[in-house]
């Protein structure tokens, strides 16, 4: 079962609940989409780390077999090929690794290298299995990253994987939930925070997922994300208050529900619900 | 020699614009005849690896010098494998820049600045 | 001119918080929201004024002409984006999409077109003569970092050349983030004093220094981890980035925030803090 935990506006509390809910299940895989800046790993200090390079495909001209008719120069859509001197200049940051311009070559002088964008990392951490993408700084895009992430994630009923995505609701977080089976939409009671919640679930809805929303940080005052949820008939799988010792512990990067059996219990009852809905949603053929 | 100048407008009072890949014009001077001819900039539309582009179109066009206030790596690179040398623009003025250039008074463009990466995808 | 953009690494530290807070300071004419995947900041500086809207166009999408396909399977092998589907016929997923045009150069029948589509809206907030640029980029939409060139080119071609901008940017250190330090003359990180803040806020001063941009760095909500302000602030000094302050956590900035105010309009402890903040940064600029 592909759970993935997003949230639109980042800081609502995404990591937190993946690594809790990872951690108080009896067994699970947690797997960081947030490849930018991944923060998982920093909670559970993952150990026997096995570590794959990423890398994507770059062109390499070779100037020999080049007549110069700059084909490939013309049919570049992101500009990165140039034509000076006689020779055919690469652009690496600009290229999108496409192929076309092997493609169009006609005198087959195009052939490919690999460039190496980030790493993939896997470890142990008690009875989760930790599962990091972390993209090189200075490259614009995580997506082969975060499809390396999940290509091999087996997908069973027993088996529960939980998805920490990127925030926000571009491509990058698309590429995160393609896969999951249950949305979990973590929002926090800022004018800011419901902005950005109607964007994923918009998201969600758009690609047909089942979903339910947490509330975080929820304090006695208005909750704007509280009033759009009930407004729009959307299920409230919990609420979890604004606590400032549980905040102490989450900048420490400690795992609450490894030490606390209050917030154990939470999310245990979460992880309890949010099967339950996926249940249903099998069940009911929806 | 031929100087080119990314610009706002295609007309002789335009002033000097403030990008280099995503001018909307290049002016083409040339210091022997005095003719000025204008270039529409299609790497402005780019949606990304615009300096390469305009950097190609300079190339292209037989340009010697170019007259710019800044300049990005990549175009940067194209320029220089063209032997195009690259100077610094003062304000915004093309006619003073033109007449500083001649004089010797514009000093070579040396701080290169990093991709801006703003291409297209993702 | 100066263009100083807020950035954080980390979502939620409070970039719009201070941004805002910092355009009623400085009473900026010239203003941008850089996160065009989440923006927030029209939330508070856009209230009851209507945007000019203009369509962005993104990268062009391949279409494919059912009539036309005779299902050869070119497109979808040589496509590296997962972007072809066979469902019903063999059409297209424009989320994934890049553009790149293969498909349509490998089609032999000419089934597949490259088509214009529109990945976003550009808005534009006026008001006598203050210029706020901002833009919504279209769900699943790729160049990110397009629009927010386009959104800062929206703002800089109406400001004034002695106006001081400040600009409201993304999380993470990808495209849009890149898109939006090129060009401006000085960022200030907003860091989280926690490990993920932490972790983060290294990751964007790593960005921001390849990309040669002058630094300096804030904390907000620093008493809710000392130690880890500590640290932040032991860093900055290895590291030699100007460290200008703290802002401490405040309950009433949820309630600004939330009635439509930014920290500085109301009396609370944060919006002194951000004051002070910004007085330091307005010296170093």
């Amino acid at each position: 079962m592909n759970v993935a935990v997003l949230s639109g506006k980042g800081g609502t509390g995404k990591t937190f609940v993946s690594v809790n809910l990872a951690a108080a299940a009896p067994k699970a895989i947690y797997i960081d989409c947030d490849v930018e800046e991944p923060n998982g790993y920093l909670f559970f200090n993952p150990e026997n780390i096995v570590e794959e390079k990423i890398t994507v495909k770059l062109p390499v001209v070779d100037h020999e077999l080049c007549t110069g008719c700059r084909k490939c120069v013309d049919f570049c859509a992101f500009n990165a090929l140039a034509y000076i001197g006689g020779k055919v200049k690469i652009f690496d940051e600009v290229c999108h690794s496409c192929g076309g311009c092997m493609l169009v070559c006609p005198e087959k002088a195009v052939s490919e290298k690999d460039k190496t964008i980030g790493i993939v990392q896997q470890g142990q951490s008690k009875t989760v299995t930790v599962k990091t993408g972390i993209l090189n700084a200075g490259e614009a895009s995580g997506i082969p990253i975060i499809k390396n992430l999940l290509q091999n994630i087996k997908n069973t009923e027993q088996q529960l994987n939980i998805i920490d995505c990127p925030p926000g609701s571009s491509c990058i977080v698309m590429e995160s939930i393609k896969d999951a089976d249950y949305c979990i939409l973590v929002a926090e009671p800022t004018i800011f925070g419901l902005h950005n919640l109607k964007m994923v679930y918009e998201l969600v809805q758009l690609f047909s997922k089942p979903f339910g929303v947490v509330l975080n940080k929820c304090s006695k005052g208005k909750n704007p994300a509280e009033e759009f949820c009930i407004k729009e008939n959307i299920a409230i799988l919990g609420k979890i208050s604004f606590d400032k010792m549980l905040g102490t512990e989450n900048s420490n990067a400690h795992i609450i529900v490894r030490q606390n059996a209050q917030y154990n219990e939470l999310f245990t009852s979460l992880l309890g619900k949010v099967c339950k809905e996926v249940q249903h949603e099998t069940t009911t053929g929806a | 020699m031929k100087i080119a100048i990314p610009v706002d407008e295609n007309e002789k009072e335009t002033g000097v614009c403030i990008s280099f890949g995503r001018a909307p014009y290049f002016m083409f001077y040339d210091i022997e005849t005095k003719n000025s001819e204008f270039l529409l900039n299609s790497a402005a539309e780019s949606q990304g690896g615009a300096g390469i582009k305009a950097a190609q179109l300079l190339v292209d066009n037989r340009a010697d010098v170019l007259l710019s206030p800044r300049c990005g790596q990549n175009a940067a690179e194209v320029l220089q494998a063209a032997n195009i040398k690259l100077f610094k623009t003062l304000g915004t003025s093309v006619r003073e820049n033109i007449q500083a250039f001649e004089v010797g008074k514009l000093a070579v463009l040396s701080e290169i600045h990093a991709g801006f990466h703003n291409h297209g995808g993702k | 001119m100066k263009q100083l953009l807020v950035l954080s690494g980390k979502g939620g530290t409070g970039k719009t918080t201070f941004v805002s807070a910092f355009i009623k300071l400085a009473d900026a004419h010239a203003y941008a929201d850089c996160d065009v995947d989440a923006p927030n900041l029209h939330l508070l500086m856009g209230q009851g004024i209507s945007p000019e809207e203009t369509d962005y166009y993104g990268m062009p999408k391949a279409v494919i002409d059912a009539k036309l396909c005779i299902g050869c399977n070119k497109c979808k092998s040589s496509c590296r984006f997962d972007a072809i589907v066979v469902k019903k016929g063999y059409t297209v997923d424009i989320f994934a999409c890049e553009g790149c045009g293969v498909c349509a150069a490998i089609c032999p029948v000419g089934a597949v077109t490259m088509q214009p589509a529109i990945a976003g809206k550009l808005k534009l907030y006026r008001q006598q003569n203050r210029i706020f640029s901002t833009a919504q980029l279209k769900m699943g939409s790729g160049t990110s970092g397009k629009l927010v060139t386009e959104v800062k080119k929206a703002m800089n071609i109406k400001m004034q050349k002695q106006d001081f901008a400040i600009l409201d940017g993304s999380p993470g250190i990808g495209c849009p983030v890149i898109a939006s330090l090129s060009g401006v003359d000085f960022v200030l990180i907003v860091a989280e004093p926690s490990m993920s803040g932490i972790s983060d806020m290294k990751r964007i001063i790593q960005t921001a220094k390849i990309m040669q941009t002058p630094m300096a760095v804030t904390i907000n909500k620093y008493d809710t981890n000392l130690s880890k302000s500590e640290e932040i602030e032991g860093f900055c000094l290895e590291e030699n980035i100007p460290f200008i302050g703290v802002v401490p956590f405040d309950n009433r900035a949820v309630e600004a925030i939330n009635s439509g105010n930014t920290i500085v309009d109301i009396d609370c402890v944060s919006g002194r803090a951000v004051k002070e903040v910004y007085e330091k940064l307005i010296k170093i600029l």
